[in-house]
């Protein structure tokens, strides 16, 4: 980065070469504006009471805060349990997806593992080549009988090729010399990896880990495939759920709304989407940190 | 010179001898061990999927034999009958039709986005307003689907919808559009998502492409008297050259595949003439109706058309003198 700024900083510009620059920087900011707007929007709405969603066309902050969207969300329990089931599917799901690409991963980046362009290959094939949904499905649903069991959630998705061959690269990238190392001092193959291999690759673990587990978070269509039941249901079913097919949430409990009133319906999509949302931009922090080297690596060719 | 070969020596040992596979297993039997969770997985949801595309020659029912298998072994054969069914059938020539218009109206619009974000970036200065408009754009990218599509239907929706009634102010009612379930927006609103969405994120992998351009390139440029679009066309360009190379395989590979969840979730009865796909053809045929040899032959359609796509794509790049993918 720094390169480019000198090479700006030395050049005199023309005027016209002036507007052009402002011209570019109004365009970026107005398109990083509009990424965020949606998300501001829904929160101040979901903090509004009916009467000022009703009037009032565009705010980004509410006159009157009004939690009763978020009393209602609590109360029905359907969003938090739809956040406790998303929470066990996403920890124990990126857990297995760690053991599971980490194993394949470890053994096709060593040079003398024998057998490893064979499966290389076998992971190469399964990229480009697919059975498709239906046998899948079959294969879940009749064959494994994994239907409304979060282990359809977890196994057919186990092993991501892109991700897996991303730690690979990484796991080569690591001088021999240490393992040669260990090994001279008695160490067996596990034994490397373990106490080697894996400490060393902890920013790739985090990010391809992060990668799965926003996977997981944001799955929607495995969900609907193999859960059906309610006690099973993950937040991004129920947010579905809420947002296209309420007709009357509100009025179907009796519950005394207090102040301001029943909690109008808009607010209480908006509250949704905004607890649906809050955990991954909590994590976002986090996931920028890693995520950039996490696609550098993986753009290094398998 | 001698400490180079002394250093490569044991690695070279390991490598050329010609090692049995009795010795082998013996000398490295962790990894081998290590090897087996990843290769069931592979081979019970990866492998044996394929077997399954057997259904697509069968006339194929569940309730055909007994046990795991059953069904598979028990199922008459059909040859090729259920793919002369697909193709000429009357969803066919619509899927393809809808499949393509949105893939390819995807490829027109939607793949030259980052990288015209990623090349306004790259001419931005200011690292402060580039930092924070990147960690802006990144968001959207780790946000789920089915929250994209509740925002769209929040800002849209004919009753409530905030975008919805500042258009019909601007433009009068009659002409404000019905974003959600106008069958001739359907497909700009696909894109316009899948914009909102992945732009941002898409411009990390030729922004870093860009990063390695060496800064004398662009100096001797000016040195010639190019001005920024010079610059851009003939020092810039080529350096993401090869990365958007590769993209345009993959886009291309997956010009059948649109996905399930977007679509899935934004289709409804108004728009169902233009938003059915062969994702969700699979899905209503196979899942739904337990048509599952038709569905499992669209599939394979689907398949084997991507396959040869990517192979095909690869090998053009390939003559035109680029790495390719592989």
């Amino acid at each position: 980065m720094s390169k480019v700024k000198a090479h700006g900083s030395r050049i005199k510009r023309s005027p016209g070469d002036q507007v052009v620059q402002v011209f570019i920087y109004l365009f970026v900011g107005a398109f990083a504006l509009l990424t965020l707007l949606p998300f501001i929007y829904v929160v101040a709405g979901s903090f509004a009471t009916e009467r000022e969603l009703t009037e009032k066309a565009f705010f980004l902050f509410p006159e009157t805060i009004s939690f009763n969207a978020y009393q209602y969300i609590f109360r029905t329990g359907d969003a938090i349990r739809g956040l406790l089931n998303s929470v066990l599917v996403t920890v124990v799901g990126t857990l297995i997806n760690m053991f599971f690409s980490c194993t394949l991963a470890y053994p096709l980046s060593r040079p003398y593992f024998k057998g490893r362009t064979g499966l290389m290959n076998m992971v190469i094939i399964t990229m480009l080549f697919s059975g498709g949904m239906v046998p899948s499905y079959i294969l879940v649903a009749n064959i494994l009988s994994l239907k409304n069991s979060f282990f359809a959630l977890w196994l057919p998705t186990a092993i991501n090729a892109f991700n897996m061959i991303i730690i690979k690269n990484y796991f080569q990238g690591i001088p021999m010399e240490l393992e040669e190392a260990a090994r001279m001092d008695g160490s067996n193959d596990l034994n490397t990896f373990i106490k080697i291999i894996l400490p060393l690759s902890k920013p790739v673990l985090a990010s391809v880990g992060l990668f799965y587990a926003v996977g997981h978070w944001n799955s929607y269509f495995n969900a609907m495939l193999y859960i059906s039941d309610k006690d099973k249901e993950v937040i991004q079913i129920v947010l579905r759920r809420i947002i296209f097919l309420t007709s009357s949430v509100a009025t179907e409990s009796g519950f005394d709304w207090g102040l301001f009133g029943m909690p109008p319906q808009k607010a209480i999509k908006m509250a949704t989407t905004v607890v649906a949302t809050v955990p991954i931009l909590l994590v976002y922090p986090f996931i920028q940190k890693f995520f950039t080297q996490g696609v550098m690596v993986g753009s290094v060719k398998g | 010179m001698e400490k180079k070969a002394k250093a490569r020596q044991p690695k070279q040992h390991d490598l050329t001898k010609a090692v049995t596979w009795k010795h082998a297993l013996y000398a490295h039997k962790w990894l081998y061990l290590m090897v087996i969770p990843g290769v069931l997985y592979m081979v019970i949801f990866n492998y044996l999927p394929m077997a399954g595309l057997v259904m697509a020659f069968q006339d194929f029912s569940p309730y055909n034999g007994e046990g795991m298998f059953g069904p598979f072994l028990h199922s008459p054969f059909t040859g090729f009958s259920v793919f002369k069914k697909f193709f000429t059938g009357p969803d066919f020539l619509t899927l393809l039709k809808n499949t393509l218009s949105i893939s390819i109206t995807s490829l027109i619009f939607y793949f030259p986005a980052p990288i015209i974000l990623a090349l306004l970036l790259n001419e931005i200065k200011s690292k402060y307003f580039k930092r924070i408009t990147q960690t802006m754009v990144y968001i959207p990218h780790f946000i789920s689907w089915v929250i994209v599509a509740a925002l769209t239907t929040q800002l849209f929706s004919t009753t409530d919808g905030i975008v919805y009634h500042l258009l019909a102010e601007l433009m009068g009612k009659a002409n404000a559009p019905d974003v959600l379930s106008s069958p001739k927006l359907f497909v700009p609103m696909l894109i316009g998502q899948s914009m909102w969405k992945e732009t941002g994120y898409g411009t990390i992998i030729f922004l870093a492409a860009l990063s390695g351009v060496d800064v004398q390139l662009y100096e001797a440029a000016e040195v010639d008297g190019a001005n920024r679009w010079q610059k851009m066309w003939h020092v810039t360009l080529p350096a993401i050259r090869g990365t958007i190379i590769i993209m345009l395989i993959l886009k291309v590979g997956s010009l059948l595949n649109t996905g399930y969840e977007q679509i899935f979730l934004m289709q409804n009865s108004m728009n169902r003439g233009v938003s059915d796909v062969f994702d969700t053809y699979i899905y209503t045929k196979g899942v739904v109706n337990g048509n599952y040899s038709l569905a499992t032959a669209a599939g394979m359609f689907k398949s084997v058309v991507s396959m040869i796509m990517v192979l095909g794509a690869n090998k053009i790049a390939k003559v035109f003198g680029e790495s390719g993918f592989y």
